[in-house]
C-alpha cells in the first residue's frame, strides 16, 4: 500500500521532471524565438534565401547563356516577349542570366571569404586572448597594424601583382577581413579565460591547445554567429568594389560589381542595365544587414 | 601625455615597414623587370641600365636603396610613361584628390555633428528619422551604386551639372563627387553623434544641469558637446581610411584625375612602381592621420592620462 503510493508519486515526479525537460529552453531556442520574432529579419532571411536559391538553380532553368549573343536583341529592354525578363546587354548576352551568374561569384566570394577569415579570426583571437602577455601584445600590435592600413589600395596591389583568378580575390579579400572577429573574440576570450570550468580543466591536467579548442572556441559560439552575419556584407560589398574597379574576376565570367561597372557606361541609353545589378546587390547587402541585426539582438545577452 | 606620445609615434614605424617590406617583395617576387621590352637590348647597355638603378645587387641591398630614396621622399620611375616619375603623377593627381577628399571630410564633420545633434534632441521627428534613413542607405547602398544614380539624376536628366570629368576646379565639376562623398561620411558621423549625445544627454550630471533651471542650450553647448564628441572624433581615423577606399571608387565614377584614378590605371596597365609608389604614400598619409587622431583623443579626453 505505502509502496504503491510512493511508486505512484515517484511516477508523479517522474512525469514533472519530463514535464518540465520537454518546457526547457536552451540559450539557442531561446535565441531562434527572438530572431523569429523580428519579422525585417524574417523577412531579410527569406529574401536572401531566395536570392541565394536563384542564383544556384536559376541560370540552369533559363533558355539563355550568360556569355552567348542574341543577335536579334542588343541592347534591349526588358520584355516578356522572347525571355529576356531583363533585357540584354549591349552584346546581346541576356542580362538575367548574367545577373545570376554574377550572383553565384559574388555570394560565393562572400562565402568562402567570410569562412576563411572567421576562421583565421577564431584562432587568432583565441590564441592571442588566452595566452595572454608578450605574445597577445604582439598579436593585437599585428591587428592595430593591418587596422591602420588603406586595406583596398593592398588589395589593387594584390590583385595586380598576383593575378585575378577567383581564389586569389578571395585571398586577397580573406588577409584584409578577419581583424574584427580577433579583436572580439579576444576580448571574450579573456574574460572566458577567468572562469572556475578553465580552472578546472588546467587543474586536471588539460593541454592548452584542447583547452582553447574544446573548452574556450565552443562558449564563443554566440558571439561568433554576430560577427560572421556581420562580415558577410563586408565581403560582399569589397568584392563588388574590386569587381567594379576591374580588378575582380575576368570576362566572360561575371560579377554583380562588374555588371554595375559595364551599365554605367551606358547608363544613359540602357539605364536597365545599371540597374538590375544594381537593385540586386543592394537588397542583398541590405537584407544581410538586417539578418546581422537581428542575430545581434537575438543572441547579444545583454538585451535579454 | 609626453611619453604616450613618444610611444605612439614610435609605434608607427614598424607599421610602416611591415606595409613597404611586404609590398616590396611582392613586387619583387613578380615575373618580368623594367627592361624586359619587345626591342632586344644589347647585353652592355642592358648592364649598365641595370647598374645605373642597382638591379645588379643582391636584394637586400636594392632594399635599402628603395627605402634611402624612399626617406628622400622620392617614390621611383613610373614603368609605363617613359619620362614621367611617380613623383611627378603624383604632384599632378594630388590636388585633385585632397580638393574632394579632405574638401569633403571637413563637410561632412559639420553636417554629420549638427544632424546628429538636432536629432538627438528632437528624437522621433522627421530629421531624426531623415538620419536614420542616411545612416541606413549609407551602409546598404555602395558608392559606385550611388555615384552613377547621382550622375542619372543631375547629369542626364535635370542637367544641372556635368557627368564628369575634371575643369581645373572648377566648382560645378567637383559639386557631385563631393556630395556622394559627403554623403557617405554624414552617414557615419550623423549616426554616431546621434547615439553619443542621446547617451549624454541621459547622464547624471545633464540631469543637474537641468535640474539647477539651466536652459536648454547651455547644456547641449556647454555640457553635453565635448563628451559627446569624442566617440566622433575616435571614428575619424576609421574613416579617414574608408575615405580613401571611397575616393578611389568616386574618382572612378566621375573620372577624376586623382590619386584614385592613377592607381586604378597603373594596376590595369600593370605599372608595378606607380602602384607600389602610391600604396607606400597613402599609407603613409593613413598612419600619420590615424596617429593625429589618436594623439587628438588623448588630448580631448580628460578621462585618459598616461
Amino acid at each position: 500500500m505505502l509502496r504503491s503510493k510512493q511508486k505512484a508519486a515517484a511516477e508523479a515526479i517522474a512525469a514533472n521532471v519530463g514535464a518540465v525537460a520537454v518546457d526547457g529552453r536552451s540559450p539557442w531556442r531561446d535565441a531562434r524565438e527572438r530572431f523569429f520574432r523580428n519579422k525585417a529579419a524574417v523577412l531579410s532571411l527569406v529574401i536572401l534565401t531566395l536570392i541565394t536559391l536563384a542564383c544556384v538553380f536559376g541560370p540552369m532553368l533559363l533558355p539563355h547563356s550568360y556569355e552567348d549573343t542574341d543577335w536579334d536583341a542588343m541592347s534591349m529592354a526588358p520584355t516578356l516577349l522572347n525571355s529576356h525578363y531583363f533585357g540584354t546587354d549591349e552584346l546581346g548576352r541576356d542580362l538575367l542570366v548574367r545577373c545570376l551568374i554574377g550572383g553565384r561569384i559574388s555570394l560565393m566570394v562572400g562565402l568562402m571569404a567570410t569562412i576563411a577569415s572567421v576562421t583565421i579570426g577564431i584562432v587568432w583571437g583565441a590564441t592571442a586572448g588566452f595566452l595572454g602577455g608578450k605574445v597577445d601584445t604582439l598579436m593585437m600590435r599585428i591587428v592595430d597594424m593591418m587596422y591602420a592600413v588603406p586595406y583596398l589600395l593592398i588589395a589593387i596591389l594584390m590583385v595586380t601583382l598576383l593575378g585575378r583568378e577567383f581564389y586569389l580575390v578571395v585571398l586577397t579579400i580573406t588577409v584584409f577581413s578577419w581583424m574584427d572577429m580577433a579583436r572580439v573574440v579576444r576580448g571574450q576570450t579573456l574574460s572566458i579565460k577567468s572562469k572556475e570550468y578553465i580552472e578546472a580543466a588546467r587543474a586536471i591536467g588539460v593541454s592548452t591547445g584542447s583547452i582553447i579548442f574544446r573548452h574556450v572556441v565552443p562558449n564563443l559560439l554566440g558571439i561568433v554567429v554576430i560577427y560572421t552575419t556581420v562580415t558577410v556584407p563586408g565581403v560582399i560589398l569589397t568584392e563588388s568594389v574590386l569587381s567594379f574597379l576591374g580588378l575582380g574576376v575576368q570576362e566572360p565570367m561575371t560579377s554583380w560589381g562588374v555588371l554595375i561597372e559595364d551599365g554605367t557606361g551606358v547608363m544613359e541609353t540602357t539605364p536597365w542595365i545599371l540597374l538590375f545589378p544594381a537593385a540586386m546587390l543592394s537588397i542583398t547587402l541590405y537584407c544581410a544587414n538586417y539578418i546581422g541585426d537581428g542575430m545581434r539582438d537575438a543572441l547579444d545577452p545583454k538585451d535579454r | 601625455m609626453w611619453s604616450y606620445a613618444f610611444r605612439r609615434v614610435l609605434m608607427t614605424i614598424p607599421t610602416l615597414l611591415l606595409v613597404i617590406t611586404v609590398c616590396y617583395l611582392m613586387l619583387h617576387a613578380t615575373p618580368g623587370g623594367p627592361f624586359d621590352t619587345e626591342r632586344k637590348i644589347s647585353a652592355a647597355v642592358l648592364a649598365n641600365l641595370q647598374a645605373k638603378y642597382h638591379l645588379d645587387l643582391p636584394l637586400w641591398q636594392q632594399y635599402l636603396y628603395y627605402l634611402k630614396s624612399l626617406l628622400q621622399g622620392d617614390l621611383g620611375a613610373s614603368f609605363r610613361y617613359a619620362d614621367w616619375s611617380v613623383n611627378d603623377l603624383v604632384a599632378n593627381a594630388l590636388p585633385v584628390s585632397l580638393a574632394i577628399g579632405g574638401g569633403s571630410l571637413l563637410l561632412s564633420v559639420f553636417i554629420g555633428v549638427g544632424l546628429g545633434i538636432i536629432a538627438a534632441l528632437r528624437q522621433n521627428s522627421i530629421i531624426d528619422y531623415l538620419v536614420m534613413l542616411v545612416g541606413n542607405l549609407g551602409s546598404a547602398f555602395p558608392s559606385f551604386i550611388i555615384g552613377p544614380v547621382l550622375i542619372m539624376v543631375f547629369a542626364i536628366w535635370l542637367k544641372v551639372s556635368p557627368a564628369g570629368g575634371w575643369n581645373d576646379f572648377q566648382i560645378s565639376y567637383m559639386l557631385l563627387p563631393m556630395a556622394l562623398l559627403t554623403f557617405i561620411n554624414v552617414s557615419t558621423i550623423g549616426r554616431v553623434m546621434r547615439g553619443s549625445l542621446i547617451e549624454v544627454l541621459n547622464s547624471n550630471f545633464i540631469r543637474t544641469a537641468k535640474a539647477k533651471g539651466l536652459p536648454m542650450h547651455t547644456i547641449v553647448f556647454r555640457h553635453s558637446l565635448k563628451p559627446a564628441l569624442m566617440p566622433v572624433v575616435s571614428v575619424l581615423g576609421p574613416l579617414a581610411i574608408s575615405s580613401i577606399t571611397s575616393a578611389v571608387v568616386t574618382e572612378s565614377v566621375f573620372s577624376l584625375p586623382g590619386l584614385g584614378k592613377l592607381i586604378i590605371n597603373g594596376a590595369s596597365n600593370r605599372d608595378y612602381t606607380l602602384v607600389l609608389g602610391l600604396v607606400v604614400l597613402v599609407t603613409v598619409v593613413a598612419v600619420v592621420l590615424n596617429l593625429l587622431v589618436d594623439l587628438a583623443y588623448a588630448l580631448l579626453d580628460p578621462k585618459i592620462r598616461y
